[in-house]
Parts: structure tokens; sequence; C-alpha cells
């Protein structure tokens, strides 16, 4: 085996994958809750920590797997697209991003698990996110100048840090098992 | 299938998390990339504009992005968010969970959810623009890369709730 198993050529089997691989994410965040708001914004005062918890799972087994695959010769990481790292537009996007999600209760994915299971307010936060693409598709170009500054590529923690690929892979191993712990811990207190 | 069924219970969060993160893994073992919620927004709003007004879109930094290659409406994470609903859909059936209702606190009207809703999504939109991606296509998929910029949005976007959180206290309880 030699991933990533398709090629960029193949458009038709890419799509067709997205399909399946879109359908295993809307069931897994289904079951998880995650698209009940009231479920979600849990995770900010304190009562329900699922969305923590979900994500840093889900990061943890995803990247310890990337980690192993590619360390066994299963998977070029060479091959896989890293998303680019634009550091101040991450930061104020981060800001806006957060309270606009604190606000909706459901981010875009979430949002679509609950519009699909029924949930009108779900139909709403993605009627808000496609009317905010429009909008800033269109703001005027000085927009631009701030959206591609900071750039930096594709850059990891490892490269940032100077640290080994394991190292890192080990630390936030480490940094999920504490905030697992406090969520626990958390959740006992404010219940 | 009876309606009245009552809806079982939510997953574990650690199981459904490590499931998720399966999904995640087969979408870089099988596509070489990770999975992703907002740009398939951009994507349909990029084709929206430049149907409506080509010039405007192709002048665009967002738009004229999505507007090259297969173009706007062959992007791969529209087609991910349709297995999303699709996903979604039959988990809550299986589970008597498919219910038509505004979600929200006794205490919000009805009207008022909706608003805010749309109104948060709009701030999210303009938010995922900047980080090129939202909770999905940064935060997770980022940050299971170890990116820099995916780990710098899961932080402030998370503090940044967390912090404006106690303000709107009102809307959630």
């Amino acid at each position: 085996m030699s991933a990533p198993l398709i090629a960029d050529g193949s458009l038709g089997a890419s799509l067709a994958a997205a399909v399946a691989l879109g359908a295993a994410f809307g069931f897994a965040l289904e079951r998880a809750g995650l698209g009940s708001a009231r479920k979600l914004i849990g995770q900010f005062y304190g009562r329900d920590l699922a969305v923590m918890k979900v994500m840093f799972s889900a990061l943890v087994v995803a990247m310890l797997g990337v980690f192993w695959l590619s360390r066994l010769g299963l998977l070029d990481m060479r091959a896989v697209y890293v998303p680019p790292t634009y550091l101040w537009p991450q930061l104020v996007g981060g800001l806006l991003f957060g309270a606009g999600l604190v606000v909706a209760g459901l981010c875009p994915g979430t949002a679509c698990v609950a519009a699909a299971t029924g949930r009108v307010d779900g139909a709403f936060v993605l009627l808000g996110i496609f009317t905010g693409m429009v909008g800033v598709g269109l703001l005027p170009d000085d927009f631009a100048a701030f959206y591609e500054s900071g750039a930096h590529g594709a850059w990891t923690l490892p490269e940032l840090t100077g640290l080994s690929y394991g190292a890192v892979v080990a630390a936030v191993v480490v940094l999920a098992l504490a905030a697992f712990a406090g969520a626990e811990w958390i959740e006992r207190r404010v219940r | 299938m009876s309606q009245q069924r009552a809806p079982r219970a939510y997953a574990d969060s650690y199981l459904a998390g490590a499931g998720l993160g399966l999904v995640l893994l087969a979408c870089f073992v099988v596509v070489g990339r990770g999975l992703g919620a907002s740009g398939a927004f951009a994507s349909t709003a990029a084709g929206v504009v430049a149907a409506i007004a080509p010039e405007r879109a192709a002048t665009s930094p967002l738009f004229s992005h999505y507007l090259e290659g297969q173009g706007p409406w062959l992007e791969w994470l529209s087609f991910e968010l349709v297995g999303v609903l699709l996903g979604a859909w039959i988990s809550a059936a299986l589970a008597g969970r498919l219910r038509i209702a505004v979600e929200r606190p006794a205490a919000l009207a009805r009207g008022s959810r909706l608003a805010l809703a749309f109104g948060g999504g709009v701030a999210m939109a303009a938010g995922a623009v900047l980080a090129r991606g939202c909770t999905s296509g940064q935060a997770l998929t980022g940050g299971a890369l170890l990116s820099v910029g995916g780990w710098l949005f899961l932080g402030v976007a998370f503090a940044a709730a967390h912090a404006l959180a106690p303000l709107v206290r009102r809307l959630w309880t």
C-alpha cells in the first residue's frame, strides 16, 4: 500500500470518496451529540465538555495514525496537504470565529448536522455562513493585504520548535491526557 | 418506523471522538487531505457570485481561488458536506433523534434564537475566511498534522469563545 490512495487526477473517485468520508464524519458528529447547540455550548459553561473531549480524542487518534503510518512507510507525508499558516489572519480569524461560535452555538460542520436532523436553528447558522462568505468575498481590495499577511506556507510545530516529529506527538498526547483529566474534574465540580 | 420512540442517548464522547479520528485518518490515507466545512460555503458563494457578476468574482481574492481548476461546483468539500448531511441524518434516524424544532433555552424567543444563529454564522464565515478553515479544516485537520496555524486557530478560537461566554450567559440559560 502506498497512501494517499487516490491520485489528484481522478476527480470522480475523489468526489465519491468525499461523499463517503463526509457521511462517516456526519455520522460520528451526530453520535457524539454535537448537532445539538445546547450540548455543544455546555463546553463554554463547564457543564458538558463533550466538544473538547471529542475534538482532542479525534485529533490524537488521527495524529498518531498519521505518525505511525508514515514511520512504517505506508503513508507519504509529502503528499498529504497541510493547511497553510497565515499568522495574523488566523489570529484575528480565530477571535471572530470563537465569538461567532458562542453566539451561534454551532460551528459550520456541526450546523450541517443540526440542520440535517431537523433543527431549524442549524439551518439559520448555515444561511448566516453563506451570507457571510458572499459579504467577505465582496470586501474591497484593502482587505487582501491583511488576508495575505504573515504567510508561512505549510509550517509545522516540529519545524517551529526544532523538536522531532515524535517528541511533538508525545507532547500532544500528554497534553490531551491532562486535558481529559481536567475536563472530568471540571464536570464533576460544576454538576 | 415509530415516530413516538424516545431518542436514544448520545455516544460516549471519547468513543465518538476516536471514531471521528479514524475517519480523519482514513481521509488522509485515501485522498491525502483532511476534513473541512467552511470551504464548501466559500466555494458555493464564489459560484453564485460568479454566475451573477463574473468580473467582480474574478477580482475577489477569496472567490478567484475557488474559480480556478475544476471550478466552484466540483469543490471536494462540497461533496464531503453532502455526505455529512446524509451521515448525520442516518445516525439520527437510527437513534430516533430526527425532529423538526428550533433548539433554544426557554428564556430565548424563537425569533431571537434564529437571528443569533444567523449572526453567529456570519461572524464564523468571516473568521473562517481569514483563518483558511474552521473547526474541521484548521483546528482538527491542521491540529492532527501539527500545523502551527491550526494550533494557533484552535487555541485562539476556544479562548475567545470561553472569554465571551460569561457575557452571553443569558442566551444559553
